[in-house]
This record gives structure tokens, C-alpha cells and sequence, in this order.
């Protein structure tokens, strides 16, 4: 018997991760919220997840150690996920928060969403594909995702880019490197989609513990 | 791309949605979670239950319907009315709710939207208006409280322009002239409100029809626009209401 591949949402007492670790379970997995370092490294994924604002999140992190668990699961191969705040605390630093460095994952800045459109973004949005990319598979354009948030990744030389979002020019929605991908939007509260696109990533997690 | 929202309101008491909600092959009609992920599959964008539970002491009884609606629905919701404290709006965000809004309490006292702001982020912080017409205010609306029945003397427009400057991430306005009469939203109200404003209006109170709804949007310059029961009798569905709003060429998400 295959065991639902064991997903780690990493607690540091930021917000509601109830939704989270409820939407990895409709997608099957075994998911925990948890700060348990053993736990962590022995995850099949791991999920950063984070509301709010940028500072208070790395505060949180850097309190509970979790920044380092982090950046470790991000640099272990094994699939890793950051979610809304959670994203953008993977990149260096942000414009809501000058001097607070990120944890560097991508070395690129989180900037605010440039007027005159209202802030926050609270809408649904169509994920504009810009690579083809797992995070996305079995889903028929056109991908409608919830999203709430003031700033986004700037959009670099755009090669890691999944998916944009209009919204007064295009915003990046998601992000991926090799391992570790990246949701501006919630995936957990984007209904039937989101769901799918949760799913892909505990297939992905089960995936790789195969290999491993 | 500015995407309007189409969001039902259910009135919640106890733990469980009253003012008959009438799906054909619904189970149990005041259940929330069956409700909710019925309006998820219909396709609505969010959801906002209106704690009309009398007594405090039976508030627990909301935080779970939180919990069970988080356990089975994944698209967003917010629970308001009776949320006095820092720790009522704690209590609702961690079983599940991704928004708390405050009406009354925040009037009391404005600080406690900037203590939610603070603590949970602007996003799960909305802050309901109950505005009537009146000459004296500057803005021609006056703020009411206490589900409409008390005038503050403080105008509409200058809680909403300081509701954003506290932190809310988004206002719920509810025109209680129009409330219950489906003659439609007082458009001037929700124009002046959401032109004023950098952050989300959502326009609540008077819906009667569909083209009620994209006059919210078109005319009254909404992100979203509430309606109760023109869902809850069955009378039109989201599907119904994205249409119309689709015709008149306002960006939906397709239910």
C-alpha cells in the first residue's frame, strides 16, 4: 500500500494555516503544520505558506528557527512551495519592508503593485501561462485563481516565470526553479483549481520519494 | 484587470444559516458547509456569514461553523457581526475564516482595526459600514450602528477614508435605505465610498434583480458586489448573475 506522501507546512505562528493543511488533505497528502525540524527533513514537500506583511513573517521565522529550515528544504531537491507571503519572503528583500532581508531563494525584489489600481489586489485573476510548467498541468486555460496582495516578484529576465496576471500590467502569479515553486495567489482558496494545483505538487512530493 | 466579485451573504445564527435558503436538493437547509460548498460549486467568488447570534455566550458556536467550513470549502470567506475584541477576531482567523469584518466595535473604538490589521494583515480586516442619507453629513450618509438602528453623527465617507488609514484591507457598505426594499444599491453612496478609496468596496443592501448587480459595478463603481436573497430563494443563480454582469461587459470569473 502507497502511504499519501508527507507534506510539511512549516508553523512559525503566522495566520491561518488551517486552509492549507485542509486543501493538501482534499489533494492527498499527509499534511502537517508543524515546526518539527525531524519532521521537516523528513517531509516528502514542503509548503511555506504566510499572510500578512513581509517583516513580521521573517520575524516569525528568524523566532522559530524556520528560516533556516527554509532555505534547507529549499536547497534539498525535494519539492518546496512558497505561498502568497510565503513567496515573497523566498526572494531577497521588498519594498514594504527596506532593510529586512529575504531568505534569498531568488535574488530578485518583491515590489509594490504600481498605481492607479487598487491595493490590495482581492480578486480573481486569470493565470497567464508563460512557461509550461507541472504546478499548472491538467488545468484548461483560461485559469481563474484568487488573489490577495499588495506587492509581487519583479519579473527579472522572466525564464523562471509560470504565470502573470493582468492586472495595470502584467504582475507575477507564479514562479519555479527546479524544485521550488511559487504562488502569489492561494492555491487553497482558489477552489476546484487551486485544489488541482495542490494536488500536482503532492504528486510531485510522491514522485520524488520514489527516487529517493 | 479589474474582476468583479459576486458574493452571497448568509445570516447565521448559532452555528446555523436562517432566512430560508431554498436550493431544490439541498439536505439540510441550514447547514453552513453544505450551503457554502454549494455556492463554491455554483460559482460564487466568496462568502460572508453575518453573525446574527444574540447572545455572546453562544459565539463559540460560530468558531466552529468557521472550522467546519474551512475543513470542505476553499474558496474565501469572512464572518462578521459581534466581533468586539482583538481576541473574538483571533478566535475566528485561526479556525479558518480568511476575513473578520467590524462594524460597531470598530466605531467604539477605531483602534481595533488597527490592532486586527497589525496582527493578522490588512487583507483579513474589512470594515462594514451601515450608512442612511442624511442632510447634515457632509457626504449627504451618515454612520449607523447597531444593525441600523443608531446614529453616531459621523460621516459615511470620512469612517471609510479613516477605516483605510487604520489599516482595513477592504469596506463592506451596506446603504440601510436600501437594505430589504430591492429597490437596488444606493449607487451615489457606493460611488462617492469607492472613488474616495484605495482599497475594495463591496456594495451590500437593496439587491432585487441582476441588473441591480452590474449597476453596482458600472455605476457604482464596486469590486463586489452582496446579495442575499435573490440567491437564497432560488430566484436567480451565480451562473445567472455572471452572465448579466458578463453581457454588460464586466469582467467575472465564469461560474
Amino acid at each position: 500500500m502507497t502511504e499519501r506522501p508527507l507534506i510539511a507546512i512549516l508553523d512559525y505562528g503566522i495566520g491561518n494555516l488551517h486552509s492549507a493543511q485542509k486543501g493538501f488533505e482534499h489533494a492527498g497528502a499527509d499534511a502537517r503544520l508543524t515546526a518539527d525540524r525531524v519532521l521537516i527533513d523528513d517531509a516528502d514537500g514542503v509548503v511555506l505558506p504566510g499572510v500578512g506583511a513581509f517583516a513580521p513573517c521573517m520575524a516569525a521565522l528568524a523566532r522559530t528557527g524556520l528560516d533556516d529550515a527554509a532555505r534547507q528544504a529549499a536547497d534539498s531537491g525535494r519539492p518546496f512551495m512558497g505561498i502568497c507571503v510565503g513567496m515573497q519572503v523566498l526572494f531577497a528583500g521588498s519594498d514594504e519592508a527596506p532593510g529586512t532581508p529575504g531568505l534569498g531563494v531568488f535574488d530578485r525584489h518583491v515590489r509594490w503593485i504600481p498605481g492607479p489600481v487598487k491595493r490590495p489586489q482581492m480578486q480573481w485573476n486569470v493565470l497567464e501561462r508563460r512557461t509550461d510548467h507541472p504546478m499548472l498541468a491538467g488545468l484548461d486555460d483560461p485559469v481563474w485563481a484568487y488573489f490577495v496582495h499588495s506587492l509581487a516578484p519583479e519579473i527579472g529576465d522572466g525564464t523562471d516565470v509560470v504565470a502573470t496576471c493582468e492586472y495595470g500590467g502584467p504582475v507575477v502569479a507564479a514562479v519555479a526553479r527546479d524544485n521550488v515553486w511559487t504562488a502569489q495567489f492561494h492555491p487553497e482558496k482558489s477552489s476546484r483549481v487551486g485544489l488541482r494545483i495542490l494536488a500536482n505538487f503532492v504528486a510531485a512530493a510522491a514522485a520524488g520519494r520514489e527516487t529517493r | 484587470m479589474r474582476v468583479a466579485r459576486v458574493i452571497p451573504c448568509l445570516d447565521v445564527d448559532a452555528g446555523r444559516v436562517v432566512k430560508g435558503v431554498n436550493f431544490v436538493d439541498i439536505r439540510d437547509a441550514g447547514d453552513p458547509v453544505e450551503l457554502a460548498a454549494r455556492y463554491d460549486a455554483e460559482g460564487a467568488d466568496e462568502l460572508v456569514f453575518l453573525d446574527i447570534t444574540a447572545s455572546s455566550d453562544r459565539r463559540d458556536t460560530t468558531v466552529a461553523m468557521a472550522r467546519a467550513v474551512a475543513d470542505e470549502v476553499f474558496i474565501p470567506f469572512t464572518i462578521g457581526g459581534g466581533i468586539r475584541t482583538l481576541d473574538d477576531a483571533r478566535r475566528l482567523l485561526r479556525a479558518g475564516a480568511d476575513k473578520v469584518s467590524v462594524n460597531t466595535a470598530a466605531v467604539r473604538r477605531p483602534e481595533l482595526v488597527r490592532e486586527i490589521s497589525r496582527e493578522f494583515g490588512a487583507q483579513c480586516c474589512v470594515v462594514a459600514i451601515d450608512a442612511r442619507s442624511a442632510s447634515g453629513s457632509p457626504s449627504g450618509y451618515e454612520v449607523f450602528t447597531h444593525g441600523g438602528r443608531t446614529r453616531t453623527g459621523i460621516d459615511a465617507l470620512a469612517w471609510a477614508t479613516e477605516a483605510e488609514r487604520l489599516g482595513a484591507g477592504e469596506i463592506l457598505l451596506t446603504s440601510m435605505d436600501r437594505d430589504g426594499t430591492r429597490n437596488g444599491f444606493e449607487l451615489n453612496l457606493t460611488s462617492k465610498v469607492s472613488q474616495a478609496l484605495g482599497i475594495p468596496v463591496i456594495a451590500s443592501g437593496g439587491v432585487g434583480t441582476l441588473d441591480h448587480l452590474v449597476e453596482g459595478v458600472v455605476d457604482g463603481k464596486a469590486d463586489a458586489v452582496l446579495a442575499a436573497s435573490i440567491f437564497h430563494y432560488a430566484e436567480h443563480t451565480i451562473a445567472e448573475a455572471k452572465s448579466r454582469m458578463t453581457a454588460a461587459g464586466i469582467p467575472v470569473r465564469p461560474a
